[in-house]
């Protein structure tokens, strides 16, 4: 038997593609029950490597022989030598290639909707992290909302697309991850937009992003516009796009709502969540598609693979939009909190500039789940 | 710098090297001695605690110096359990209220990852070339892991006209209290 190696891409669409796979993850218990490659039809075997290097005769009984089996390890070696000792055992075998590593820093863009004359709204999954970015193209211009550090992914899908990147806008100082915008914007000669009141200790230059900003991508203009919608920072700024799509940042999730802690203290902005979600938000269209800056399970993924949904089903359907009790709301959002992301404070510290860690790093830094809801 | 009996160079080396080295160097050592691992891999903290753990070796710390992770194991960590044989004891509750000297009997860098503030550290198998740095006088309790070593240094101590000896039970691994850390 030959071990194959497999990408981050080819797991990405069989997540997608709704497709079976055992999944060997050869690391620490407690790095597995942390956070795993998640797939709606996917089974999961934890044993970590170390206990596995006198030979893997015990775990065979418990591998399936009429599915594909993928070794998954946190960078890769440990599952190479899984996935040969397999091998030496008759037993096909893959290891993911650059392991939790790779799949964290894995993008899949995917195509929401058909703008008007040619335009596009992708939505780029990153699935290891739950993280979703925007690219808004139009007759050879972009935009780009809430970019992840993968700065060549969002340059190169405009260059391959023929469109010069105009806008770039963070709806939020993030803490779950790096931003990639003011990156994407100092090489491609774009405007980096901020909302203010979460800029006050960055230490480079933007543009102010405030309520009501209007920008028009392409000749056929069009419209992104600003929506200031505080609660889950005190800046987190919505947008509208094209009267037709609502990308809510971390404010509105599709099964869950924005954590008010991350930047400060919950009680202090558990008021603007609840005046964002339950009045602003209330007033707009519910034809409007939600379009998150997170998603939290994979339930949460459409069969062709986006996280969109219309807001008014999610008035009906959220939970965090139907306590009508504001006592009541203020204890969901408060007590209760998950645990904060991994290295939200040192994030928070790289995304405005402070401290710039090397990749690996970086890396490091942005390993396990995004955690930035609370339900 | 801690002290260990053996050390191992697995610098460069990415997982699953670190703990695959540690595995093999282990097996030629004696039960209780120190191997220090050298490692920049740094998932080799995480692995080599876990792994020590599931296969009953000690792993006593991790020390961070520039690139290099330092970890120090101690072979075997289930002692047996051995009738012990001095028979003036005291917990740590009743050790509160008294003067004299702690005296850790565990190896250099099992001390180094966290004692009793104030203990003076002679591991077991140097007490009887440097005995004569303690006062005959002073009341000494002395404290291991789990109180094997103890009772052993303890006896030693009472043979050598130490009158006012004490072994500490249930030993470190049962101290709940501040503890002091010292590279």
């Amino acid at each position: 038997m030959t071990v194959q190696k497999w990408t981050a891409a080819k797991v990405a669409r069989k997540v997608i593609d709704n497709e079976e796979l055992f999944i060997l993850d050869v690391r620490n218990e407690d790095a597995f029950q942390d956070w795993k490659i998640e797939g709606h039809k996917f089974e999961y075997l934890n044993v970590p490597y170390f206990e596995l290097l006198d030979g893997v005769e015990e775990i065979l009984p418990q591998l399936p022989t009429d599915k594909e089996v993928l070794v998954v390890c946190a960078k890769e070696g440990s599952s190479v030598m899984v996935a040969e000792m397999l091998a030496e055992e008759g037993r096909e075998a893959a290891y993911l290639e650059g392991g939790m590593g790779s799949w964290s820093s894995y993008l899949e863009p995917v195509k929401v909707a058909n703008l008007d004359n040619g335009g596009e709204l992708y939505q780029f999954v990153r699935l290891g992290k739950g993280c979703l970015s925007y690219m808004v193209i139009s007759e050879g211009e972009a935009a780009i909302v809430d970019a992840v550090r993968f700065t060549d992914d969002f340059i190169n899908f405009a260059k391959d697309k023929g469109a010069k990147i105009k806008h770039v806008f963070d709806t939020h100082l993030h803490a779950d991850h790096i931003s990639g915008g003011r990156h994407i914007a100092a090489e491609t000669g774009a405007t980096y937009y901020l909302p203010p009141k979460d800029a006050t200790e960055v230490v480079f230059d933007y543009t102010a992003l405030t309520d009501g900003l209007n920008v028009k991508v392409g000749a056929s203009k069009i419209d992104v516009s600003a929506l200031y919608t505080p609660g889950h920072t005190i800046g987190s700024t919505s947008f509208i796009i094209d009267d037709q799509f609502l990308l809510t940042g971390d404010i509105l999730f599709i099964d869950s709502i924005g954590r008010p802690d991350l930047a400060g203290l919950a009680e202090d902005w558990v008021g603007d969540l609840r005046e964002t979600l339950y009045s602003r938000y209330r007033e707009l269209a519910e034809e409007l598609v939600v379009l998150p800056a997170h998603f939290m399970i994979i339930d949460e993924l459409n069969e062709n693979g986006t996280v969109a949904r219309r807001l008014g089903e999610l008035f009906k359907e959220n939970h965090g939009l139907n306590i009508e009790d504001e006592e009541e709301f203020r204890r969901t959002v408060t007590d209760n909190l998950p645990p904060q992301p991994n290295s939200h404070e040192r994030i928070r510290q790289v995304n405005m500039g402070k401290i710039i860690p090397d990749n690996d790093e970086q890396t490091e830094m942005e390993i396990g789940p995004n955690r930035c809801a609370v339900r | 710098m801690i002290k260990a009996d053996h050390h191992l160079d697995a610098k460069g080396l990415a997982c699953p090297m670190p703990v695959v080295k540690t595995k093999k160097a282990i097996n030629d050592l004696e039960e209780g001695v120190i191997l220090e691992v050298q490692a920049t891999d740094k998932g080799s903290k995480a692995d080599l605690t876990a792994w020590a753990s599931s296969v009953g070796h000690q792993y006593l710390g991790t020390v961070e110096e520039g690139d290099v992770l330092y970890h120090y194991i101690r072979k075997g960590s289930d002692e047996p359990k051995v009738e012990k044989a001095f028979e003036r004891i005291i917990s740590f509750e009743e050790l509160e209220s008294r003067d004299g000297l702690i005296l850790d009997v565990r190896e250099g860098a099992e001390y180094a990852f966290g004692h009793i503030g104030g203990a003076k550290s002679i591991p077991l198998g140097e007490l009887e070339s440097r005995m004569k740095e303690l006062d005959k006088d002073e009341e000494i309790y002395v404290v291991c892991r789990t109180g094997n070593r103890s009772d052993l240094a303890a006896q030693l101590l009472a043979d050598n006209g130490f009158t006012k000896v004490y072994n500490v039970l249930p030993g470190m691994n049962g101290w709940n209290g501040k503890i002091t850390k010292e590279f």
